[in-house]
């Protein structure tokens, strides 16, 4: 469907007014045809028509024709070979008086959804395999075997055995904490300080151990 | 609907090549259309265990590469008439295998066969990835101890990752084959035990293959072990195993140390119940 459009006077006034408009409705115009309808500006003489046309099709409307005017007064113009609609079709046109174009907003910009500050494994960890994520916390249901590792920017939590390694607050620092439902681990890891399987009291393996710093070493504590 | 299943491990000399012999002829026994292809380029074994060594003319290079029609390559087995051998190449390596000209022999075997077991090579390189890409499910081969069952796990996660099925985001059925499991020395605790490599695992079991003699034997003479000691503990291990990959559910005994009572010790060792 072909959209008129009837530019007013004055010019510099209806071009700020389409320009606020065009800017909350930027797509409104894609691929859309456009009819020119001149017969308000045209009375005046000084107006330059192929100008105005110019500054219209410069804010990205396809002119497919023109209406309301002399043919002679756009030729001799890059414009003389448009369509020069004589009378008022009335078809499925939608005609814009008075405003300068009833067109919809664009919709409100989408909030920008924040990047999970999450990630679940809902498998396990084989040897071998890393899971790496810096923007958040990291959750496994099931095991982490040995020679695979966990990282994440926070916590992590190891719902399952946990026999390879874990390395927890590459972002959040100090604040990380790691949680296993049974520890059997060959290193953990947090906020740079790490102690190996030698360096924890044998009594917290094979336990649920809540692992956080505290005064600069790891503190173990068991959660069954 | 023909299956390929990958028989592959991690960690070499664990028993993938006997335990491909031994459950491609127990799937062969029970009137299914068995080929083993031998994966194990430049290290062929399988043509030694399947007694087929003195049969091979063409192999999987030479018909992935062109060279050789996939009909000269197989080799039928004299002693299971459902039951075809592919051969490795003994004289290259793995990189005379492509991914293409793999999926093409694959693609040509699943037609004239229900069941195609790849006998992997050991490792986590080219000829192991080429014998999993393809496969429909996986038999992974672990024996009872830490390091096994940790290349186990790595194959596991491989075999989640790195198979077509599983690009495409389809399950990919694994099954353990817990292989020379010793009763007597998993007693004594130093073997882990059956619960120990499940954990760990997290894969259902298709059988627990015991330690046994037989089976270094059976492939001393080319013979699978389920057709040379049928009446074998490893061999109806074996069995079972390929009943259970066939849908049957059957429970699985861990095998358990005898007790050596004054019978027993007159009569020497029985086969395990
Ligand atoms: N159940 C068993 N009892 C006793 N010996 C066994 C058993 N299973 C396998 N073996 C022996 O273990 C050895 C290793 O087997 P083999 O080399 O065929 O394993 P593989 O996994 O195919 O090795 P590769 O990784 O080199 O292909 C062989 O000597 C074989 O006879
Ligand atoms: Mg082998």
């Amino acid at each position: 469907m072909a959209l008129v459009v009837v530019p007013e006077l004055p010019l510099a006034a209806w071009f700020e007014a389409l320009d606020e408009q065009l800017h909350r409705a930027a797509g409104f115009f894609a691929d859309r045809p456009v009819v020119a309808n001149l017969s308000t500006v045209q009375e005046d003489e000084t107006t330059d028509l192929a100008a105005l046309l110019d500054a219209l099709e410069e804010r990205g409307m396809k002119l497919v024709a023109v209406e309301g005017t002399d043919a002679a007064r756009l030729s001799g113009t890059r414009w003389e070979r448009l369509t020069n609609l004589r009378q008022r079709l009335e078809d499925t046109r939608e005609t814009v008086a008075g405003r300068v174009l009833a067109i919809p907003d664009d919709p409100p910009e989408p909030e920008p959804v924040s990047a999970p500050n999450s990630l679940l494994i809902d498998r396990p960890v084989r040897s071998g395999q890393s899971i790496i994520f810096e923007d958040g916390d990291v959750t496994v249901i099931g095991p982490v075997a040995s020679g695979a590792e966990v990282i994440a920017g926070g916590s992590i939590h190891i719902y399952g055995t946990l026999r390879g390694r874990v390395i927890a607050g590459l972002k959040s620092g100090a604040e990380a904490r790691i949680f296993c439902s049974k520890l059997s681990a060959e290193m953990v890891c947090i906020d740079g300080v790490y102690d190996t399987a030698e360096q924890w009291s044998e009594t917290f393996n094979g336990r649920a151990v809540q692992i956080q710093l505290d005064q600069g070493g790891l503190k173990f504590s068991t959660l069954d | 609907m023909s299956k390929v299943m990958v028989v592959t491990s991690g960690k070499g000399g664990v028993g993938k090549t006997p335990s491909s012999a031994a459950l491609g002829a127990a799937l062969a026994q029970t009137g299914q259309n068995v080929v083993i292809v031998d994966f194990d380029v430049g290290l062929r074994n399988l043509d030694l265990v399947m007694g087929a060594e003195r049969r091979v003319v063409y192999d999987l290079v030479n018909v992935v590469q062109g060279d050789a029609k996939l009909a000269q390559a197989l080799i039928r087995d004299k002693r299971v008439d459902t039951l075809s051998l592919l051969p490795a190449s003994q004289t290259r390596d793995k990189d005379a295998l492509t991914e293409e000209g793999v999926k093409k022999v694959i693609d040509e075997l699943r037609e004239k066969f229900d069941w195609v077991i790849c006998d992997s090579p050991a490792g986590i390189e080219k000829g192991a990835m080429l014998a999993m890409r393809y496969a429909d499910l996986a038999v992974v081969v672990t024996n009872p101890e830490v390091s096994s069952v940790r290349d186990s796990d790595r194959i596991i996660g491989m075999l989640d990752s790195k198979t077509v099925r599983a690009e495409n985001g389809e399950k990919f059925e694994k099954h353990l084959l817990l292989t020379r499991y010793s009763p007597a020395r998993a007693a004594r605790g130093e073997m882990l035990k059956v619960e120990d490599v499940l954990e760990i695992l997290a894969i259902p079991l298709l059988g627990i293959v015991p330690e046994s003699e037989e089976v270094l034997n059976a492939s001393n003479v080319g013979c699978p072990v389920t057709l040379h000691n049928p009446v074998s503990a490893p061999a109806r291990a074996y069995m079972e195993a390929a009943r259970r990959l066939l849908g049957e559910k059957l429970d699985i005994a861990t095998p358990t140390a005898e007790r050596q009572g004054f019978i027993g010790r007159l009569f020497g060792r029985k086969a395990i119940a």
